[in-house]
C-alpha cells in the first residue's frame, strides 16, 4: 500500500532532482564547458516534450476506445520529422538567422515586423494552450486520486485540488527560475532543456517499463498479445477513413505550429546538424512510446473490471497486480510528462505574452520609447515575463479548477491541436512563397480562429455554457447553413474532421486571396525574400539608411537592453572588425542590422526594430535591396554580389588608411606641439630662476626676509622643473621598455583607498566624493601595485580637476571577467567629446587650456604606458554619463606575460 | 552565390544531390504507406497493428542512413550569418 506521504516524499525528492540537474547544466554553460549539453542527444529529448501526460495517460485510453486511431498523433509528426529536408531545415534556418523567440515572433518578422500580427498569434497562442496546460494539472491530480483510491480512509478531494495548486506553484517557480535568467537569444535555457531531456528518458522508461511487465508479466508474450486483441472489443474498431487523415496531418501541423514545439525545435536549437540526428532519433522515441499502447490498453480491458477508467490503465494495471515499485515508477512518467510540458510552454508563452503584448503597452505608457526611456529595460522585460509566467499557470489552473475536467483527455488535446494548427497557412507560405502580405495572414488567422472557436472550442464546454442547445442543433437565429457543427448544412461529418476541415480551409482561403489582393510594403517584401531565400544569401533584410544615428545614442540604448557589458563587448567588437579602436564604431547599415537582431532575441523582432527606429529616424531601403528583391537576373545578383564584397574590403581598407592618415596628421602637429611645449615648459621655470637668482646675486644688502622669499620661490621652480623631468624620463624609460616591475598581492579596494588618500589633499579646495563598490575589496591582484597606484591617483585627480559638476562625484565599480580585472572610473560632469576621445592618451594634450594647474599633459600617456607593461589596457569609456575611464588589467601578471 | 552551377557535377556532388532527392521522398512514401490501411478498412486490428508498426521502423531505419551524409551538409554553427565571422 502506498502511503500519501511516501508519494509526495518520491514526489519532491524526483523534483529536487530535476532542480539539481537544471542548477549544475546552468553552472557548466556558464563555465562554456557545454559539452554534452548541445549534443543532438539532449536535443532529440527536449523534442519529447511532444509526448504530454495525454500521450502517456491519455494514449492507452485513446487506444482503448478507438482502437489504433490512437497511433496518428505520432505518425504525424514521425512524417514531418522525417521530411525535415523540406520543412524543418529551412525553418530552423530561418528562426537561426532572424533570431526568432517564438511563433509570434517569426510570423510578426516574416510580415515586415507586424506587432499586430504578434499580439494575434499571441492571443491565440494563449487560449490553445491554456486548456492543455490545465490538462496535465489534471492528469497528475488524477493519478494522485488513484493512489488515494487505495487507501482504505481516502483523501478529500479538497486534497486534490490543493494538489493541483501545488503543483502549478512549484512549476512557477521552476520555471521563472530556470527559464528567465538571461535575456539573450543566443544563450539558451541550457538548464531547463536538460531537466526534460532527464523527464523525457524517465518517461519513456517508465512506459516501456510498464508495457514488457504487461506483455511478459501478465500476459505470455507478443503471440499472446495478439491473440487477446483479436479477442477484445479493440478488434471491432473500423478505420474512419476521414478521421484518420485529418488526425495524420492534424499532429504533423501541431508538432511544428504549437509554442512549446517551436520553442525546443528551433529557439533552443544550438546547431542546425542536430536536426538530421533528430531526423530518425526522434520517430524511433515516438515509435518505442507507442509500441505498448495496445497491448496495455487490450490487458486492461480484459483484466481490470468493467467500468475502470482507461485513461489511467498506465498505473491501475501495475497496482492491480500488487507491484507498487513499478505502479510508483509509471507515477514519475506521468509527473514528467505533464510537468516537462508546462514549463516549456509557459516560457514559450511567457515570451510571447511579455514581447508582443506587455513590453508594447509598458513603452506606451511611459511615453517616447527608444533611446529617451530611463531605467534598465532589461530587468523590466525579465519581471514582465516572470509575470506572464505566473499569470499562464494561474489560469491553467483557474481553468482545471472551473472546467470540473472532462473525462476524457483525448478530446482536449485535439481541440488545443486544432487551435495552433490555424497558424499553417501564414507559416508555411511565410516561408515558401514570396507573395505572402501581412493582410492575407492577417485575414487567415482571424478567419480560421473565429471558424475554429465557432465549431470546435465553444461547443467543447458543453450544451449551455457558452452556447446554447437550440443554436447547436437549429444554428443561431434559425438559420440551417450556420449551424456550429455543420456548416454550409453538409452534415453528417466527424465533428473533429468538420471543424478541421472547414477551419483550414476557409483560413487557407482568405490567406491566398487577402495576399493576391493586397500590396506588401517595402521592408514586408524584404523579409519575404529574405525568408523563402534563406539558403541563397543568408545576410540579414537591410532596412536601415546610415548616417543619422550616434553611435553614442545607441550604445546609451543598448546597453539598457542587453546590459552595459554585453552592449560594450558588442560595440568593441564591431569597432575592432571596422579597424577602430575604442567602444565607438562607425555606424553602418550593417552594424545597425546586426545591433537589430541582437536585441532581437531579448525583446523581439517588432519593439527591437521600433526601438532602433526612434533614435535612427525611420528605416529606408536601398536600390540594392530593392535590386535583390526584384532577384531579376540570376547573373546580376552575383555580380552585385562580388562588388558588394569588394567594395565592403575597399571601405574597410580606406577607412583604416583614413583613420592612419588622421593620426599621422594629428601626431606630427603633437611633435610641433611637443617641442615648442616642452622648450616652453623648460623656459617659464628656468627664466624666474635666472631672474630671481640675478636680484639675489645684484642686491647685497636686500633684507633677510625678501632674500628667503626669493630662494623659495628658486626652489618651488627647481621642483617644478625636476617633476617635469621626471616624468619625461619615467615616460621615456617605460616607452623605451627598459622598466622592472616589482611583483606583490595586494587587494584592489586597498590599492583605490591608499590612491584615493594620496590624490584628495593636493586639492583641497574642491573636494570630490569618492564611491567605490564592495566588489574591488573581493579582487586580489599580483601586479606592481606601486604603479598601479600611480595609475589610480592619476585619474582620480584627473576627475578632481576636471569634473565640472557642481557637486562633483566620482564611482569606482570593480568588476571580474575572466582573468582581467574591470575597474571603471566615472564621474558626474559632462564628460569628453568624442573628437578629442582619441588624443587624449597622447603626450602633451591638455583639453582645458585654461586651467592653470593643469600638469604637463603627460599623466594619462604615463598611465597608458604603465597598464601595457602591466599586461593590461586604460581606455575611455564613452557613453556612461560623464568621464569615465576602464582600467582593465590581468588578475596575475605572470600568467599574462607567460601567455605573451 | 553557386547561382549558376555547373550543369554536370563530379561523382560525390551527384550521389548527395540523389541522396538530398531521397530524404525529400521519404515522407511522401511514408504518407502513402501510413494511408494504405484505408484501402483494406484497417481490419483485422492485429494485422494493421503490425503493418503500421513495419512501416515505421522502416522510416526510422532509412531516415538514419540519410541522417549521416546529410548532416555534413548542413552548416554548423559558426557557419551561419555574419555574427559567425
Amino acid at each position: 500500500m502506498v502511503s500519501f506521504n511516501l508519494l509526495v516524499i518520491v514526489c519532491l525528492t524526483y523534483v529536487a532532482l530535476l532542480f539539481l540537474v537544471a542548477f549544475v547544466a546552468e553552472k557548466r554553460a556558464q563555465k562554456g564547458q557545454l559539452g554534452w549539453l548541445r549534443s543532438p542527444a539532449v536535443y532529440t529529448l527536449s523534442l519529447s516534450i511532444y509526448c504530454t501526460a495525454w500521450t502517456f495517460y491519455g494514449a492507452v485510453g485513446y487506444a482503448a476506445r478507438s482502437g489504433l486511431e490512437f497511433v496518428t498523433i505520432y505518425l504525424g509528426p514521425t512524417l514531418v520529422v522525417v521530411g525535415w529536408w523540406w520543412f524543418l531545415r529551412k525553418l530552423v534556418r530561418v528562426g537561426r538567422s532572424q533570431r526568432i523567440t517564438s511563433i509570434a515572433d517569426l510570423i510578426s518578422s516574416r510580415y515586415g515586423k507586424s506587432n499586430a500580427l504578434g499580439v494575434l498569434v499571441t492571443v491565440m497562442a494563449v487560449v490553445g494552450t491554456t486548456p492543455y496546460i490545465a490538462l496535465q494539472l489534471q492528469s497528475v491530480t488524477l493519478s494522485f486520486a488513484v493512489f488515494a483510491r487505495q487507501q482504505p480512509q481516502g483523501w478529500a478531494p479538497a486534497d486534490l485540488n490543493a494538489t493541483a495548486l501545488w503543483v502549478a506553484g512549484g512549476l512557477a517557480v521552476f520555471t521563472i527560475i530556470f527559464g528567465t535568467r538571461n535575456l539573450d537569444a543566443n544563450e539558451r535555457h541550457h538548464g531547463v532543456v536538460t531537466a526534460i531531456a532527464l523527464e523525457a528518458i524517465v518517461k519513456l522508461a517508465a512506459l516501456l517499463a510498464v508495457g514488457i511487465f504487461v506483455v511478459w508479466g501478465v500476459a505470455q508474450g507478443p503471440s499472446d498479445i495478439l491473440t487477446r486483441i483479436e479477442a477484445s472489443p479493440i478488434s471491432d474498431w473500423n478505420l474512419q477513413g476521414d478521421r484518420w487523415v485529418a488526425l495524420l496531418f492534424l499532429s504533423g501541423v501541431a508538432f511544428i505550429s504549437l509554442p512549446r514545439m517551436f520553442q525546443v525545435l528551433v529557439v533552443e536549437n544550438s546547431d542546425e546538424r542536430h536536426l538530421a540526428t533528430a531526423s530518425w532519433a526522434f520517430p524511433l522515441y515516438l515509435f518505442l512510446i507507442s509500441l505498448f499502447v495496445v497491448p496495455i490498453a487490450v490487458v486492461g480491458l480484459s483484466e481490470l473490471p468493467a467500468g475502470s477508467n482507461p485513461d489511467l490503465f498506465v498505473l491501475t494495471l501495475p497496482l492491480a497486480s500488487n507491484a507498487e515499485g513499478l505502479a510508483m515508477f509509471s507515477f514519475l512518467g506521468g509527473f514528467s510528462s505533464a510537468t516537462s510540458m508546462v514549463i516549456v510552454a509557459a516560457i514559450a508563452l511567457s515570451t510571447m505574452v511579455s514581447n508582443h503584448i506587455a513590453m508594447p503597452m509598458w513603452l506606451a505608457l511611459r511615453g517616447g520609447g527608444g533611446a529617451s526611456i530611463s531605467g534598465d529595460v532589461r530587468n523590466v522585460v525579465l519581471l514582465s515575463r516572470r509575470i506572464s509566467i505566473g499569470a499562464i499557470l494561474a489560469l491553467g489552473y483557474l481553468y482545471f479548477r472551473f472546467s470540473g475536467g472532462s473525462e476524457a483527455l483525448a478530446s482536449i488535446g485535439l481541440i488545443s491541436f486544432a487551435g495552433v494548427a490555424q497558424v499553417l497557412p501564414a507559416l508555411v507560405g511565410g516561408l515558401f512563397w514570396r507573395g505572402a502580405t501581412r493582410v492575407g495572414a492577417a485575414a487567415g488567422l482571424v478567419i480560421g480562429f473565429s471558424v475554429w472557436a465557432y465549431t470546435m472550442f465553444i461547443p467543447s464546454f458543453g450544451e449551455s455554457v457558452l452556447m446554447s442547445g437550440a443554436v447547436l442543433a437549429q444554428g443561431p437565429f434559425g438559420v440551417d447553413w450556420l449551424k456550429p457543427q455543420a456548416l454550409f448544412a453538409i452534415t453528417g461529418m466527424d465533428p473533429l474532421v468538420h471543424a478541421v476541415f472547414w477551419s483550414m480551409s476557409l483560413n487557407t482561403v482568405a490567406f491566398v486571396l487577402g495576399s493576391l489582393m493586397s500590396f506588401p510594403g517595402p521592408l514586408e517584401r524584404l523579409q519575404g525574400a529574405q525568408f523563402v531565400n534563406v539558403f541563397d544569401h543568408s545576410a540579414a533584410a537591410r532596412g536601415w539608411k546610415s548616417g543619422a544615428a550616434e553611435a553614442e545614442d545607441l550604445l546609451v540604448m543598448a546597453q539598457r537592453i542587453l546590459g552595459a557589458p554585453e552592449a560594450q563587448a558588442l560595440f568593441e567588437a564591431e569597432s575592432r572588425f571596422q579597424g577602430h579602436r575604442g567602444y565607438l564604431p562607425e555606424v553602418t547599415p550593417d552594424f545597425i542590422e546586426r545591433l537589430e537582431r541582437e536585441l532581437t532575441g531579448s525583446v523581439g523582432a517588432a519593439m527591437a526594430h521600433a526601438m532602433l527606429a526612434q533614435i535612427i529616424g525611420g528605416s529606408a531601403v536601398s536600390v540594392q535591396d530593392l535590386m535583390a528583391v526584384a532577384d531579376e537576373t540570376a547573373q546580376m545578383l552575383e555580380y552585385s554580389n562580388q562588388l558588394e564584397a569588394k567594395s565592403a574590403e575597399l571601405s574597410r581598407t580606406a577607412r583604416q588608411l583614413r583613420q592612419a592618415n588622421e593620426k599621422l596628421t594629428e601626431l606630427s602637429v603633437q611633435k610641433d606641439d611637443f617641442l615648442s611645449q616642452i622648450s616652453h615648459e623648460l623656459r617659464t621655470p628656468m627664466t624666474s630662476i635666472r631672474a630671481f637668482s640675478e636680484i639675489l646675486r645684484d642686491n647685497t644688502n636686500m633684507p633677510v626676509e625678501e632674500q628667503r622669499k626669493y630662494f623659495g620661490i628658486i626652489h618651488d621652480e627647481t621642483i617644478r622643473l625636476t617633476r617635469l623631468l621626471d616624468d619625461l624620463l619615467d615616460l621615456s624609460v617605460l616607452e623605451a621598455g627598459r622598466v622592472t616591475l616589482n611583483r606583490d598581492n595586494a587587494r584592489i579596494g586597498d590599492i583605490l583607498e591608499r590612491a584615493v588618500a594620496a590624490a584628495q589633499p593636493m586639492n583641497a579646495a574642491r573636494p570630490i566624493l569618492v564611491k567605490m563598490d564592495g566588489n574591488a575589496n573581493q579582487v586580489m591582484v599580483a601586479t606592481d601595485t606601486d604603479r598601479l597606484r600611480q595609475v589610480f591617483i592619476n585619474l582620480i585627480s584627473n576627475a578632481q580637476k576636471y569634473c565640472d559638476a557642481p557637486e562633483p562625484k566620482l564611482h569606482i565599480t570593480t568588476r571580474r571577467r575572466g582573468d582581467m580585472v574591470q575597474i571603471d572610473f566615472t564621474d558626474n560632469g559632462t564628460g569628453i567629446v568624442k573628437k578629442s576621445q582619441d588624443v587624449i592618451f597622447e603626450k602633451f594634450s591638455r583639453l582645458s587650456e585654461n586651467a592653470a594647474n593643469a600638469g604637463a599633459g603627460l599623466g594619462l600617456a604615463i598611465c597608458r604606458e604603465i597598464m601595457t607593461k602591466l599586461g593590461g589596457t586604460v581606455s575611455y569609456l564613452p557613453g556612461q554619463g560623464g568621464a569615465a575611464f576602464r582600467v582593465t588589467l590581468p588578475v596575475d601578471a605572470r600568467q599574462a606575460e607567460a601567455a605573451e | 552565390m553557386t547561382r549558376r552551377a555547373p550543369v554536370f557535377l563530379a561523382r560525390t556532388g551527384y550521389r548527395l544531390r540523389r541522396l538530398m532527392d531521397a530524404a525529400r521522398v521519404l515522407p511522401l512514401a511514408g504518407v502513402f504507406l501510413f494511408l494504405l490501411p484505408l484501402l483494406w478498412g484497417g481490419g483485422p486490428t492485429a494485422r494493421a497493428i503490425v503493418f503500421v508498426f513495419l512501416v515505421w521502423a522502416a522510416l526510422i531505419g532509412i531516415a538514419a542512413l540519410l541522417a549521416g551524409p546529410l548532416g555534413q551538409v548542413v552548416l554548423g554553427p559558426d557557419e551561419t550569418g555574419p555574427e559567425g565571422r
